[in-house]
């Protein structure tokens, strides 16, 4: 059992929680993942360490509530428990110094790659982080992401905040200012990734992506997790979760994040359907 | 061991003789499709005591020489002839901590029956049948006891993996005085004999009361800790560990390289077989997904083939076929579960080996396409090898596939321990009788040392290690 330690909501269906996890806080490092189970008929799923401190013995992951598991972890508030957490899983962030680096977060990805952004800022890089999201009101982790890059740009699909437009656009502009970038780190929505990795190409600039296929035991057994890179299987639980950009089949990845978009349907309708007769319940 | 009064029926080979092998009983194949529930169902005592008294008892037994972990076979049997089946498990468990899942998942046709000397004479003692019984009748008794604990050895040994080596390994060294902790990477102990074995063959309410057996016994276990990843051995080493054996077993699944194996709808048998198994998804109360499609391909001739597929069944799969290259008599997989998916209804597409997965736009599995094969001459396995039959290529219709055909060892200890050797394949290389590695207190054994293979090996090789542990531990220099 991990307990809750604290729960904050940073946009519309983005929760920050912070768990009781020593072992792991104290051997993560950027850009690795712990398998979380809520209860016992719980999934496993995947979830990035967005930060961690090994002192206070402490996980943050940040979640989107979009299915059933997300949405349970939801619930859970400060003095609840996680009935799983295992990790740290998959290999960390290779860091060093590259020079320049763009780091790119779009949405969620921005708490995601947090960690990453952070100990390529800390190794001595010029990093320039751009964060987007759909509008204003969902971007998030603004003040914290100042901290840990050298330059920070904001953007917005819908011009409500910094530059309107896409990431990619932002990135664009810095190629083309002729700003000499050694690396770019792009994690979001497979969209954007391919999106970052299409436009890098052509430059030659190094770009890793962080991805998030499908893992049921995430340690190297099952295979749920492959992704062609470089027209090979890689296994991202253990080979992974970062590629090279410029190798990663995204079509697959697409199509492979769907397969069970179905029964995810049918499960949220069952946590709706749960979550209104406890609200039922508490009226009574 | 009891002191037992003579029984004279035992030892009447004429009376023996006369007795036929006892069927145990099973539940019909079309009731048994509906549900998880386990297919034979046990002996009685009256069965058990009548299979029980053909067993000749031999002076040299043969089928000891036949286990991998040297059961006193003789001895557990005689005990059921004498009604004393309590002694009987006892009996069983001075030399396997798993009797229940040994008695049903165990090859004894080619273990300690195949050497059976009523084998040579007609047909062997049903020893499995009667190992199986014997620790049910404990179990369901609730008279399970304890043997003694030698005082605390001060010796702390870390056990990675909670498979069939592992657990084996544990239940040995506690049972010396040592402190055991098992590791184990998901949230549930058992390896294989959770994720993989399913509810049908292996009932988990039994893998989980021998492991309880085990902790009774002082084994402490620690789930979600994926050694190499939370702690890597060096760090076991250094932190109170005086040794280590590495039973991760058996990991990544191999796939045949062929277009079309990462569309939707293509498993491997080890993550259809999770996601059913341990994580219960014929279960409607777990939440775990898993598709169910109408046709389905399980692609390989092994025991996890069969496992695979008649899992499939049991989940309303209209058709299963099995997909093997090779002809019937080279399938590796049991008789027993060949019989078993046939009589439940698997389709055997034997000389059959596919060349191309099929999808459609939106990334979905629409066919397999398969060529017929032929047997040519006897390859390195001493079986023959199959060779494609030029032009006969053909489409099977299915909307799901599943590949059984092999897996890797276990990555994450031989990626994350300098100093360790492996094998090109990446299995650990240990010496065979004592587990040791390359690396000076690290041991290893089961399917992470020899590649896939089956429980009782993997126990054996738990056991052995154990020993050459014991004794590593007790003559080495401590430091500190």
């Amino acid at each position: 059992m991990f307990k809750v330690l604290a729960k904050e909501r940073l946009a519309e269906n983005i929760y920050r929680t912070v768990i009781e996890a020593p072992k792991i806080a104290r051997k993560r490092k950027a850009g690795q993942f712990v398998m979380l189970r809520v209860d016992e008929p719980g999934e496993r799923i995947p979830l990035t360490i967005s930060d961690a401190d090994p002192e206070a013995g402490t996980i943050t992951i940040v979640f989107q509530t979009v299915g059933y598991t997300t949405k349970l972890l939801g619930t859970l508030e400060a003095g609840d428990y996680v009935l799983d957490v295992a990790g740290p899983l998959g290999h960390p962030t290779h860091v060093e110094k590259f020079g320049t680096v763009v780091s790119i977060g779009g949405g969620l990805g921005i708490a995601l790659g947090r960690s990453i952004t952070e100990a390529l800022y800390k190794a001595g890089n010029h990093v320039i982080a751009i964060i987007s999201a759909r509008n204003k009101s969902l971007l998030i982790l603004e003040e914290e992401m100042k901290k840990i890059c050298s330059e920070l740009m904001v953007a917005t699909d819908d011009g409500s905040y910094g530059f309107h437009g896409f990431p990619t656009q932002v990135l664009q502009q810095l190629i083309d200012s002729g700003r000499k970038i050694d690396l770019v780190v792009a994690v979001g929505p497979v969209p954007l990734m391919a999106a970052v990795s299409k436009l890098t190409k052509p430059y030659g600039i190094k770009t890793i992506v962080s991805l998030n296929p499908i893992m049921v035991d995430a340690t190297g057994m099952c295979g749920a997790c492959r992704v062609t890179v470089g027209g090979v299987t890689r296994f991202g639980c253990v080979e992974g979760p970062e590629f090279d950009g410029h190798q990663v089949d995204y079509d697959e990845l697409m199509k492979r994040l769907k397969t069970y978009a179905e029964q995810e349907k049918e499960m949220d309708a069952r946590f709706v359907a749960a979550r209104s007769r406890e609200i039922q319940e508490v009226k009574r | 061991m009891t002191d037992s009064p003579t029984c004279p029926e035992a030892h009447d080979l004429k009376a023996a003789k006369k007795i036929p092998r006892q069927k145990m009983p099973e539940r019909e194949p079309r009731q048994r499709m509906k549900h998880f529930d386990e297919v034979p169902m046990g002996y009685t005592p009256e069965l058990a005591q009548k299979e029980a008294k053909r067993c000749l008892q031999c002076k040299k037994p043969l089928c000891r020489i036949g286990c991998p972990v040297e059961i006193d076979i003789p001895a557990f049997i005689k005990c059921i002839v004498e009604g004393d089946f309590v002694g009987s498990a006892r009996n069983l468990k001075e030399y396997n901590a798993l009797p229940a899942v040994c008695g049903r998942v165990c090859p004894q046709e080619d273990q300690c029956e195949k050497v059976c000397i009523l084998t040579k004479k007609g047909i062997s003692v049903a020893i499995g049948n009667l190992e199986r019984f014997a620790a049910d009748y404990e179990r369901n008794k609730g008279t399970i006891t304890l043997p003694k604990i030698p005082a605390p050895t001060g010796y702390r040994v870390a056990v990675v993996g909670s498979g069939p080596a592992g657990l084996t390994a544990a239940g040995e060294l506690v049972k010396m005085g040592h402190e055991v902790v098992v590791f184990e990477a998901l949230h549930k102990p058992g390896g294989v004999l959770v994720y993989g074995i399913p509810e049908f063959r292996l009932p988990k309410a039994i893998v989980e009361a021998e492991i309880d057996y085990l902790k009774k016994l002082g084994v402490k276990i620690e789930v979600d800790a994926a050694i190499g990843k939370v702690a890597t051995i060096d760090e076991l080493l250094s932190n109170g560990f005086d040794a280590v054996f590495v039973a991760t077993g058996a990991g990544l699944p191999l796939f045949m390289g062929i277009p079309g194996e990462n569309l939707c709808g293509v498993y491997s048998a080890n993550e259809y077989l999770t996601r059913v198994n341990l994580m219960k998804a014929y279960n409607s109360h777990y939440v775990t997904p898993v598709l169910r499609k109408r046709r389905i391909a399980v692609v390989g001739g092994g025991n996890v083939a069969m496992d695979a597929a008649r899992t499939a069944l049991r989940m309303g799969t209209e058709e299963v076929y099995i997909v093997y290259r090779r002809s019937r008599s080279e399938m590796p997989a049991r008789i027993d579960e060949i019989h078993h998916g046939e009589e439940e209804g698997l389709k055997f597409m034997l000389l059959t080996n596919p060349i191309r997965v099929l999808g459609d736009e939106k990334g979905w599995v629409k066919g397999l396409e398969c060529i017929k094969m032929e047997l040519g001459e006897p390859d390195s396995s001493g079986r023959r090898r199959p060779v494609p039959v030029q032009g006969s290529e053909f489409i099977l219709d299915v909307d799901c596939v599943i590949m059984a055909i092999g897996t890797s060892p276990h990555p994450l200890v031989p990626m994350t321990t300098p100093g360790l050797k492996v094998t090109p394949k990446g299995n650990i290389m240990a010496n065979e009788e004592t587990g040791q590695s390359s690396k000076e207190g690290v041991f290893a054994g089961g399917d992470i040392v020899t590649g896939a293979a089956t429980v009782i090996l993997a126990m054996g090789a738990g056991k052995k290690a154990a020993q050459a542990i014991d004794q590593y531990v007790r003559n080495k220099v401590r430091v500190s």
